[in-house]
């Protein structure tokens, strides 16, 4: 694989382009693997590298049923921050914004991470309290937050609607190291990282049942063949349950809901910033890519799926959101929406842990924020299945905690997985 | 749009009824263990295909329905009265 430097690009501008070697191979796979990661999504793929990175286990693969970077990690916002309060959450999401920041040059890719400030605008006092709180949290930890008056806001964002009397905006909570991410490179530089590394990506390579021996699963049946692994990994969120019950293991605090996003067509810089807009429970959140596409989304579609398309009254929703916020919006045309399922769990935050199985180790649950995550999500899970034990910022993400009542609830909204928005 | 057939009031958009979640749910008795607990409030089947949901027709008769419902293709099979007492008052109105 060719490196991205200064001197390639030279070289191969002289010549055509003609000396750049593919970004990763396409193997045929081995009968058997270290580690076996089911789910080449962004998760996956990070588990990959950080295995043979951190770990040094260089045999492994990754199975993906389609192809990379076309499921969920093609159907998000982009959107990065770590903005978190519960302890194992705060830790865990700020270590995952510290990989961020250097992981175009972990990765040898421009994955154009742009911390752009994430503003996340209170609209009552107690709003500004709750937020207040939170926020006050977060610096206590060493992260970075801080609130923005009215004044401030409006010399910064001038063009949102100051003007709504239902919903007035009285100032933002801001995290200034957050932004976001250009997602499809994610997926490739972590998969051209990995492959470089040693890691067999496997695509079109879909699971369809396991051969359990002893307890343990002994080998993996695929659209490829029989595959074995000593060790196993899921990271197939939104799909999860259909795997765990192919795996006979029951039931999962997890439902799969699905949550749109849309892109509009492009226009000239408006939004140098990721906005939050969020009332009553309702969500609405916003920023604009580099070809100028303002890419926006919602809320959940409320009731549980596994169709990868939206439905209708969401796309009024989030319209009419966007025009209270954003009146300057509204003769803009739509090009593309879309449904990414989720892993929407009881409690709102995320699994990475062991599993009845000895050798089977389970990342999933990554409700509305498994984008920022990616990188985190790979160090830890990648750190699970090496040693054994949950590091302990990962320690309570275990399917245990509910029995224990430990429950990691952000929003405190009780066992109601559509509404850990 | 999903179109949900309520007994009560006839063939309505979705929009108009809030989402429950599984209808199979059996709560065990008071004095069952708290592992018995912890599966029925928390752990859930999540089924990709036909699955037996409750709905709230919040926006109009405000009654508990249970809808039979793809969470693949979203085409519902059956509609149902939450209670089963009231099913057979449905049916003897028809």
């Amino acid at each position: 694989m060719t490196k991205f430097n200064a001197w390639n690009v030279i070289k191969n501008g002289l010549n055509g382009q003609s000396y750049w070697t593919r970004q990763w191979r396409d193997p045929e796979p081995k009968s058997s693997y270290d580690v076996v990661i089911i789910g080449g999504g962004l998760h996956g793929l990070a588990t990959a590298y950080y295995l043979a990175k951190n770990h040094n286990i260089k045999n492994v693969a990754v199975l993906e049923k389609g192809w990379i970077g076309g499921g969920n990690a093609g159907r998000n916002t982009t959107i990065v921050r770590s903005n978190y309060m519960m302890p194992g959450n705060h830790e865990f999401y700020e270590h995952s914004l510290k990989l961020w920041e250097n992981l175009s040059h972990e990765l040898n890719y421009n994955v154009m991470f742009s911390q752009r400030a994430h503003v996340s605008l209170f609209h009552s006092p107690g709003a500004k309290d709750s937020v207040s709180r939170i926020y006050n949290i977060m610096r206590l930890h060493g992260t970075d937050a801080e609130l923005w008056d009215l004044k401030t806001l409006k010399k910064k964002i001038p063009h949102l609607n100051y003007h709504n009397s239902r919903f007035p905006i009285l100032g933002a909570a801001v995290q200034k190291r957050a932004g976001n991410a250009r997602h499809d490179a994610v997926a490739w530089g972590y998969a051209r990282a990995a492959d470089t590394l040693g890691v067999d990506i496997l695509q079109n390579c879909e699971v369809t049942g396991f051969t359990r021996k002893n307890g343990n699963i002994e080998s993996i049946q695929t659209s490829r063949g029989i595959i074995k692994g000593k060790k196993i990994g899921f990271a197939v969120a939104g799909n999860t349950s259909v795997l765990w019950q192919m795996a006979e293991l029951g039931n999962l605090p997890i439902e799969s809901h699905k949550l749109q996003a849309f892109v509009s067509e492009a226009v000239k810089p408006l939004l140098d910033q990721v906005v939050v807009y969020g009332v009553g429970g309702a969500h609405f959140y916003i920023s604009q890519s580099d070809k100028g596409s303002m890419v926006f989304g919602g809320d959940l579609d409320w009731y549980k799926s596994y169709a990868q398309r939206g439905n209708l009254p969401m796309v009024q929703d989030v319209a009419e959101a966007a025009m209270a916020i954003f009146p300057s919006l509204g003769r803009i045309r739509l090009l593309r929406h879309w449904a990414g399922v989720m892993d929407m769990t009881m409690d709102g935050s995320f699994f990475i842990c062991k599993t009845p199985i000895s050798n089977l180790y389970l990342n999933a649950g990554w409700n509305y924020g498994g984008f920022k995550a990616s990188p985190a999500s790979g160090w830890y899970f990648a750190d699970l299945i090496a040693n054994e034990s949950p590091h302990s910022y990962v320690q309570n993400h275990n399917l245990e905690r509910f029995e224990k009542g430990i429950n990691i609830d952000e929003r405190g909204a009780g066992p109601d997985p559509k509404l850990h928005g | 749009m999903i179109r949900i057939n309520c007994p009560y009031c006839g063939e309505r958009d979705h929009s108009e009824f809030s989402y429950g979640g599984d209808a199979t749910i059996n709560y065990p008795s008071l004095d069952s263990s708290e592992k018995e607990w912890t599966e029925a409030i928390f752990f859930r089947k999540n089924i990709k295909g036909f699955q037996f949901e409750t709905w709230h027709h919040s926006n109009g008769c405000r009654m508990w329905l249970v809808v039979e419902r793809s969470t693949v293709t979203h085409e519902i099979k059956s509609v149902k009265p939450c209670h089963p007492n009231l099913q057979k008052v449905v049916e003897n109105n028809k």
